[in-house]
């Protein structure tokens, strides 16, 4: 298939960019999206011009690395796909297909098409964690976990981290990627200890980052991993408990 | 050069309890006197930076991957060993140690395994309590489920994510030293090289994949986590950054590399699809417990499979061995893959496929349990075929996709350089041969949270007192100057061929001769056309861009660089070995039934090689391997 690009190039952080066109002509509709830019890439190199910068690792859609807004749609028009997973077959011959970074404050662009999501990162830190020294665990099957509680909390850690969701929301809220981490942990009775530090500490971090959120619902469409919408009604709710839990005597009642 | 693998004297089963009493150790207070570098944050990586940051001492963690969550570690499916036992169908240490040394061919360290096996159970412990969502049954205990090469169920697993929900437990495990200062993360930068002196490690060279900036780092002691070298095969499940750089560069100033034929091929990957594929994507070979693997009984059927009769299939892996089916261990399952499409029966438009078939478990167990089973696996499969394989049964065909050699290692994980030490797939240690499925994140995190964190003490406590080399140091400076050298070398040959095009054109080389079946000639002719083409590439690579500036173009061409110089290895090493053993099948050396055969009279040893320089042949020195335990013999599967 032959196909034209509109690639946002952009040489470094604080160079300008600006839109550049590319016929991509001869594309294989087996070939998976990063592969037709891999292509790409290698026609241009051999024209001696740089190759476009983007970012991808597993192309399996499970490390979160990569991630492109296709045609203005994060992840491009699959849903429940990564970009690594999205194939040309999804497109059309002779289409002019738009791509450009994750477009948010909390996530500078490096170059070209990668992005900074060490923010992200940061969020992780200030809570997003059970606190388990090495080999201070007790055996495994002394913590019982219904079967329920442990397949919700699989559901939310199912979130590969890639930002699909603060690129898709009109007000670059990261609320689904931080409510994703809290359920993981606040479902199950090991994350209990922590609970009300954990959430009020990483919603605190994602303020200095992120927009707000007003349940736009962008994030979970875009979501590769289709995390749901109801995980921030559940931090939400833990955040405002979290304001009356976090004091001295939390342990008292639950 | 004598190999000394310090494996602790007395019965295998006191092995590590009596080291552990042994080895010397640093007192708390005294530990923050200490620096360690961690370079790498897959499991192996991550657990062991945050344990030894838990543990008190001062440890800097490199990635370059963008934060440390994105390691391949994450990409593992299926499941992680353990001895647990709590299905109660017999397992214990000492069979996992059995199934674990008979899975690798007898290539292994007794010790070794046995360790590994006796912490696998910790390993559990730790994640169930750190939050790992692991599969469950309905009264809040933990499901298991089984794994090829094993007779018992002793798999734990978090749906078709696995090694994603290990890895994010040991990522935020890193994350909380992190913030509590203990641990300092350099993300987006690269090691290029490890600085010695006085024959011992003390630091490495990164470049920052951002702005190009070459630093130094220094410390007590370096830990290399990085990872295996499939990738130097081109198209592999690996991801596309992995790479061997930090392990060949640490090879070529003196830490010997071991058994780099020992090359694990998955039996289920999808098939190739078209040419300008960038990689092959796994699907977890827990599939292969509801899945039966067939191809049509006659050449270049064109019949879809809906429409095959059962007496015009073959269910080869059920025929030839009974006792395990279609649970057979990787290397025997792809070798069987590769024979009955190479005999003209693959299928696919390709014809490079067999099929791996759900209809009867479907009508066995209902959609819906197939579904919570394998639901995420079949989504992908049909995003990248576009078929359905709750109604199609998938195609499948091996793919390079771990690696069992790696850095020689001593019993406490201990390279030939004092000071440096190697964990997870980047050493040799565990595997022999081939790898049982399950076990690589099992090993990546025995090394990370359970053994690296008690050896590295016996090495650190006579240094107390000493500060680490300074980066001003002269070593520093030349190892500095050299790193740069190499850059601009890269980047001056201004060729006619793009980086890629060479590592399609080596990875083609290794599949075809040092790939899942090798023989002398084949090998020999590998071993004329890699250096040819290294050569080559050093005259007609194309760099384009600069160093002080993000350059993906600039970070592919040193890891191609290095994997030029480790596939000769990997090509002289199968060569080495005339026998077959786990996933080095040499066809010289067969049984009657083409089953692969073992010499132990010869070859009951590790291979280790030490470098000599580019394009000289590397000095071969034996590890023997010596069984007490386990009583060397064919494996059989039937």
């Amino acid at each position: 298939m032959n196909i034209t690009l509109r690639v946002w190039r952009q040489d470094n952080p604080d160079a300008p960019g600006r839109f550049v066109e590319y016929d991509a002509p001869d594309i294989e509709s087996h070939s998976s999206f990063l592969e037709m830019l891999d292509v790409v890439n290698e026609r241009l190199t051999d024209q001696g011009e740089e190759p476009i910068a983007f970012d991808s690792d597993c192309r399996e859609g499970i490390c979160g690395m990569c991630g492109l807004m296709i045609n203005g749609l994060a992840h491009g028009p699959q849903q429940g796909t990564a970009t690594c997973q999205l194939h040309m077959r999804k497109f059309e011959d002779g289409d002019v297909i738009t791509i450009e970074p994750w477009r948010a404050a909390g996530f500078p662009i490096i170059r070209d098409l990668v992005v900074d999501r060490s923010s992200f990162d940061r969020i992780i830190e200030a809570g997003g964690y059970i606190t388990v020294p090495t080999g201070s665990a007790p055996d495994a099957n002394l913590i019982l976990v219904p079967k329920p509680a442990a397949d919700a909390a699989m559901d939310a850690a199912a979130c590969i981290g890639c930002g699909a969701c603060v690129a898709s929301c009109p007000n670059g809220a990261a609320q689904l990627f931080v409510a994703a981490k809290v359920a993981n942990l606040n479902l199950l009775p090991q994350g209990q200890p922590e609970r009300w530090t954990r959430v009020e500490a990483m919603v605190d971090e994602m303020e200095r980052y992120f927009g707000s959120c007003t349940n736009h619902g962008e994030c979970e469409a875009a979501c590769p991993k289709r995390i749901s919408l109801d995980f921030i009604a559940m931090m939400n709710r833990d955040y405002i408990k979290a304001k009356f839990k976090n004091r001295r005597l939390a342990g008292q009642r639950s | 050069m004598q190999l000394d693998a310090k494996i602790p004297e007395g019965p295998i089963q006191d092995k590590w309890d009596s080291h552990k009493f042994n080895v010397k150790l640093v007192n708390p207070a005294n530990k923050r006197k200490y620096e360690i570098l961690v370079i790498g944050t897959g499991l192996a990586g991550a657990s062991a930076a945050a344990t030894l940051g838990e543990l008190g001492y001062n440890v800097t963690v490199i990635t370059y991957h963008d934060s440390p969550r994105r390691a391949h570690s994450i990409a593992a499916q299926g499941g992680i060993n353990a001895t647990k036992n709590y299905h109660g169908d017999g397992d214990s240490v000492f069979r996992l140690f059995y199934d674990t040394l008979k899975g690798g061919d007898y290539r292994s360290r007794e010790a070794n395994v046995y360790r590994l096996a006796e912490v696998s159970s910790d390993i559990i412990d730790q994640c169930t309590a750190q939050g790992i969502p692991f599969a469950r049954e309905y009264g809040g205990l933990l499901d298991n489920r089984s794994f090829g090469g094993a007779q018992v169920s002793r798999t734990f697993y978090a749906r078709g994510q696995t090694g994603q929900q290990l890895l994010l437990g040991a990522y935020q495990a890193l994350a909380r030293q992190i913030k509590l200062g203990k641990v300092k993360l350099y993300a987006r930068t690269e090691m290029l090289d490890i600085v010695l002196h006085e024959g011992r490690a003390v630091g490495v060279i990164t470049r920052d994949l951002v702005t190009g900036e070459i630093r130094a780092h220094s410390a007590h002691a370096v830990v290399l986590a990085t990872g295996g070298y499939a990738n130097a095969y081109f198209l592999s499940t690996m991801a596309m950054a992995s790479n061997a750089t930090a392990a060949w560069r640490a090879h070529r100033k003196g830490a010997l590399f071991a058994n780099a034929s020992f090359t694990q091929i998955h039996p289920t990957a999808i098939p190739q699809s078209d040419d300008t594929q960038s990689k092959l994507t796994l699907m977890s070979e827990s599939l292969r417990n509801d899945g039966r693997i067939w191809v049509p009984k006659k050449e270049g059927e064109e019949r879809p499979p809906g429409q095959i009769p059962l007496d015009d299939r073959d269910y080869y892996l059920e025929r030839k061995y009974p006792a395990f089916g279609n649970l057979v261990p990787r290397d025997v399952a792809s070798r069987n893959a590769m024979t009955v499409v190479e005999e003209g029966r693959g299928v696919g438009s390709r014809k490079n496929g067999v099929y791996l078939d759900f209809a009867e478990s479907i009508e066995r167990l209902g959609k819906a349990v197939i579904e919570e089973r394998y639901g995420n696996l079949f989504e992908m499969y049909e995003r990248i075929t576009d078929e359905n394989p709750y109604e199609v049964p998938m195609r499948i065909y091996p793919a390079p996709h771990y690696t069992m050699g790696g850095l020689w290692v001593d019993y406490n994980l201990m390279t030939t350089i004092p000071g440096l030490y190697s964990i997870g797939e980047a050493n040799f240690s565990d595997h022999g041969a081939n790898r049982l499925g399950a076990s690589a994140l099992m090993q990546g995190l025995a090394d990370g949270y359970f053994v690296l964190p008690y050896t590295i003490s016996d090495y650190l406590a006579p240094l107390l007192g000493t500060q680490p080399v300074p980066t001003d140091h002269q070593v520093f400076a030349e190892a500095t100057q050299d790193v740069h050298d190499r850059v601009d070398r890269l980047l001056s040959v201004n060729g006619g061929r793009t980086v890629d095009w060479f590592h399609r054109k080596l990875g083609k080389i290794l599949e075809t001769h040092v790939g899942m079946s090798r023989n002398e000639l084949g090998l020999q002719k590998a071993l004329r056309e890699i250096p040819a083409l290294r050569e080559e590439y050093h005259n007609d690579v194309r760099v384009p861009g600069e160093n002080e500036s993000f350059n993906q173009s600039l970070e592919k061409a040193g890891r191609v660089e290095d994997f030029f110089e480790l596939a000769e290895l990997m090509a002289l090493d199968a060569l080495n070995r005339r026998e077959s053993c786990g996933g080095h099948f040499r066809e010289e050396s067969q049984t009657p039934e083409g089953e692969a055969l073992r010499n132990d009279d010869d070859y009951a040893y590790v291979a280790a090689w030490e470098f000599t320089g580019v394009g000289e042949v590397p000095n071969l020195i034996k590890e023997p391997l010596e069984f007490e335990y386990v009583a060397l013999a064919q494996r059989s599967y039937k």
